[in-house]
């Protein structure tokens, strides 16, 4: 079996089978990422584009280097694009793509549904690298095979996702595939960053941060950006911090065993203390790892591996 | 002296009070000359009409022409073709063209193009402020002498409540209606879809019901102090439908339309991130479809208005942010009234037609809407029963951004006679 899409644009989409068959593909990926020589020759022949038109160098880095991995040629194409300054368009640089021979394209765009728009224009396959604010599912499935590989399984698992949830599209692919899987999802942040409605999806809004981890086993912190102090979404960072910032002293309040994740890159004494960031209870590094794993994965899944059709 | 006999239609002519009945019409030069049974041929051109409906020619209030200055979305020629197809005869444009139409000359301007250029009778609305900045009144006296039938600066509102203020007190000289709409945009911020929670999991940007109900809610303060006429431009939330509701009630000189696809769509279609579903106001939820659906069977919302609004496929198809706001609207209005509101029972075929003539005529001060005798012969005969499929290739509008396409719809215009000349037949 494989997967049912051509293209990986979400996790709103896709069933709890194909993302255990993702995560269960990315566990031999990152076999072979520990071997000496990290690389075999699945994709030999095959080009890979990263499309981003926003900065990335995590997520770019990553996908290229899953891509390489698996002997993949890969292009990198930055575009600075705004409404303002608009060059090509996205539909005629698709074309453009395919003219040169893709076999398959990564995306990072600011705007919500702009990987799908360029799968509609191509036959080959899009792996979206976060849409504006709408997912980010590799992100997603990476914190999610992080969880399986410390904590034994997803079902069951209280995951507490604390901060910026309404620009998150690290959030909102968390929820999907979370939920999925049968974890308890609950969100934490002040209402003017929690988007209406999102109960709806499944999971419990706090406002509270120590009521929202009481009793969960993992703690997933977003990156909190300045620019939302700015649009007022908070008075301060120093209010923000004191009221979502987890430090060592809240630990006690979630389970013993608790796992504090991040996506990155961190703000370390503002959404995590900097004792917590490299504290035992941390996996960042290991979500890192595990980001290259997941994404080779995809890429043999998706141009390798056979798809249903 | 051109004659042209209509036989064998149900008329429908909501303001004479009749209900559907056999009938006849004669017209003679342009006007309406008798209505009747069995009127005497003589030598008039004879059109069997056998079972359709014969309405006064349909009055869209809320148009957008493009020219000048947006002739690759569409022209006066093109989307008065577009409104003729649609069983329209009357539209009135909005002034948000380049260069707006703030000024008596521009007025001037434009009527002389639709005079040359179209095949429906085109009223224009100007600008309420130069440039629709919102910061002086434009010559809204010297527009009107030119032939202006109300002021609006759509797509731009006025933020500043005392410019808003002004504007009512000055244009109730002239019995002037303002169409206004709706919208704060400190409140509607970078939002292009309605705030709920499909914009929550598509992460499109929100725009809160209240950024058009606080609006609502102001415009009809200002216009019960000063006494002035105000018509609330495509409504789209329940809160706003609330406060047209109470305020009729304690008197307020207020009116509001709402646009087929507020009453037909729900924000569930973003999900498709299809640009097509980007519109402003944006599609809102179900309960806000309701909410619309009840204020226009108990009479709250006075008018269906397209706001027809053309966009060259270059610019629709792009990312959701970067695509134009809008959709046409005037080739699917009739079939969207008919299937989403005659045939669901929410409003009768007569006080639908109401909604498209003599309503909106009333609104902006023509005298049309009505088939009486001495009237100009501006009719629109529909095929109440006619299934369809719409095809956007087959649209006569330049631009083919509607998100109808494919839609089974029931109903729509099959010949439109302006001022006793057909300028649509669907035999053609």
């Amino acid at each position: 079996m494989g997967l049912k899409s051509k293209d990986l644009l979400g996790l709103e989409n896709i069933t709890k089978s194909e993302i255990e068959l993702i995560l269960e593909t990315a566990k031999t990926m990152k076999d072979i990422l520990k071997r000496p020589i990290k690389k075999v020759p699945t994709l030999r022949g095959k080009l890979v584009v990263n499309l981003f038109y926003e900065p990335s160098t995590r997520t770019s880095s990553s996908f290229g280097l899953a891509a390489k991995s698996l002997s993949a040629d890969t292009m990198n194409l930055s575009v600075k694009s705004s409404s303002v300054t608009k060059g090509e368009s996205l539909v005629d640089t698709a074309k453009t793509l395919k003219a040169l021979g893709a076999d398959a394209v990564v995306i990072r765009h600011g705007i919500p549904g702009a990987a799908k728009l360029l799968a509609q224009t191509i036959d080959m396959p899009v792996l979206n690298a976060g849409d504006g604010a709408h997912e980010h599912p590799t992100q997603a499935l990476l914190d999610m095979y992080t969880i399986k590989e410390k904590r034994g399984k997803i079902e069951g698992q209280k995951v507490a996702i604390v901060g910026d949830i309404k620009h998150s599209r690290v959030a909102r692919s968390n929820i999907w595939g979370l939920t999925k899987l049968g974890a308890e999802v609950r969100l934490i942040g002040p209402s003017t960053l929690i988007p209406v409605g999102i109960e709806q999806m499944g999971v419990k809004v706090y406002n509270d941060l120590e009521a929202g981890i009481e009793g969960v086993d993992v703690i997933n912190l977003l990156r909190i950006q300045r620019e939302r102090q700015d649009k007022g979404f908070f008075p301060t960072i120093r209010e923000y911090t004191k009221r979502y910032g987890l430090r060592r002293e809240h630990l006690k309040l979630a389970k013993d065993d608790v796992t504090v994740m991040h996506p990155g890159p961190i703000n370390r004494g503002i959404e995590i203390s900097s004792d917590l960031a490299y504290g035992k209870e941390a996996v960042i590094e290991e979500q890192v790892t595990n980001g290259v794993a997941i994404r080779m994965s995809l890429l043999y899944l998706l141009l390798g591996g056979s798809r249903n059709e | 002296m051109s004659k042209l006999l209509l036989k064998g239609g149900k008329i429908i002519d909501p303001i004479q009070g009749s209900k559907a009945k056999a009938g006849e019409i004669l017209i003679v030069d342009g006007k309406i000359a008798k209505l009747g049974e069995n009127l005497a041929a003589e030598d008039a051109q004879v059109i069997d009409i056998e079972g359709k409906v014969v309405s006064p020619g349909l009055i869209d209030i809320h148009v957008h022409l493009r020219e000048p200055g947006f002739e690759h979305k569409e022209t006066i020629e093109t989307g008065t073709k577009s409104a003729a197809k649609g069983g329209f005869t009357s539209v009135a444009c909005m002034p948000n063209t380049d260069p707006v139409i703030d000024n008596q000359t521009l007025v001037e301007g434009l009527l002389s193009i639709a005079k040359r250029d179209g095949v429906v009778n085109v009223y224009p609305i100007g600008a309420i402020t130069k440039g629709s900045q919102g910061k002086e009144l434009a010559e809204i006296a010297n527009m009107k002498e030119a032939g202006i039938v109300a002021i609006s600066d759509d797509g731009h509102p006025v933020m500043n409540a005392e410019m808003m203020r002004l504007a009512l007190d000055y244009s109730k000289d002239f019995d002037l209606t303002i169409v206004s709409h709706c919208e704060d945009k400190n409140l509607a911020g970078d939002g292009v879809v309605n705030q709920g929670y499909y914009s929550t999991i598509t992460g499109l940007n929100p725009i809160s019901s209240s950024s058009e109900s606080v609006m609502v809610g102001r415009e009809i303060l200002l216009a019960e102090e000063a006494g002035a006429k105000v018509h609330i431009a495509h409504i789209s939330t329940k809160e706003s439908v609330d406060l047209v509701r109470q305020a009729k009630k304690r008197g307020v000189k207020v009116t509001c339309e709402v646009t087929p696809h507020h009453f037909t769509l729900t924000d569930e279609l973003i999900t498709s991130f299809d640009t097509n579903t980007k519109m402003n106001p944006p599609l809102r939820s179900a309960e806000d479809v309701a909410a619309i659906k009840e204020g226009l069977k108990d009479g709250t919302i006075d008018v269906i208005a397209t706001d027809h609004a053309p966009h060259a496929e270059e610019e629709k198809d792009v990312e959701y942010n970067y695509a134009p706001f809008g959709i046409v609207g005037l080739e699917t209005a009739v079939g969207l009234v008919i299937t989403e509101l005659v045939e669901s029972g929410i409003l009768t075929l007569e006080e639908a037609i109401a909604k498209l003539t003599i309503n909106p005529a009333q609104v902006i001060g023509i005298d049309k809407g009505t088939l009486e005798v001495g009237k100009d012969a501006d009719i629109t005969i529909i095929d109440v029963d006619d299934k369809w499929e719409v095809k956007t290739e087959e649209l006569v509008s330049k631009s083919k951004n509607t998100p109808f396409g494919g839609y089974e719809l029931q109903g729509r215009a099959v010949m439109t006679i302006v001022g006793g000349k057909i300028v649509y037949s669907s035999d053609e």
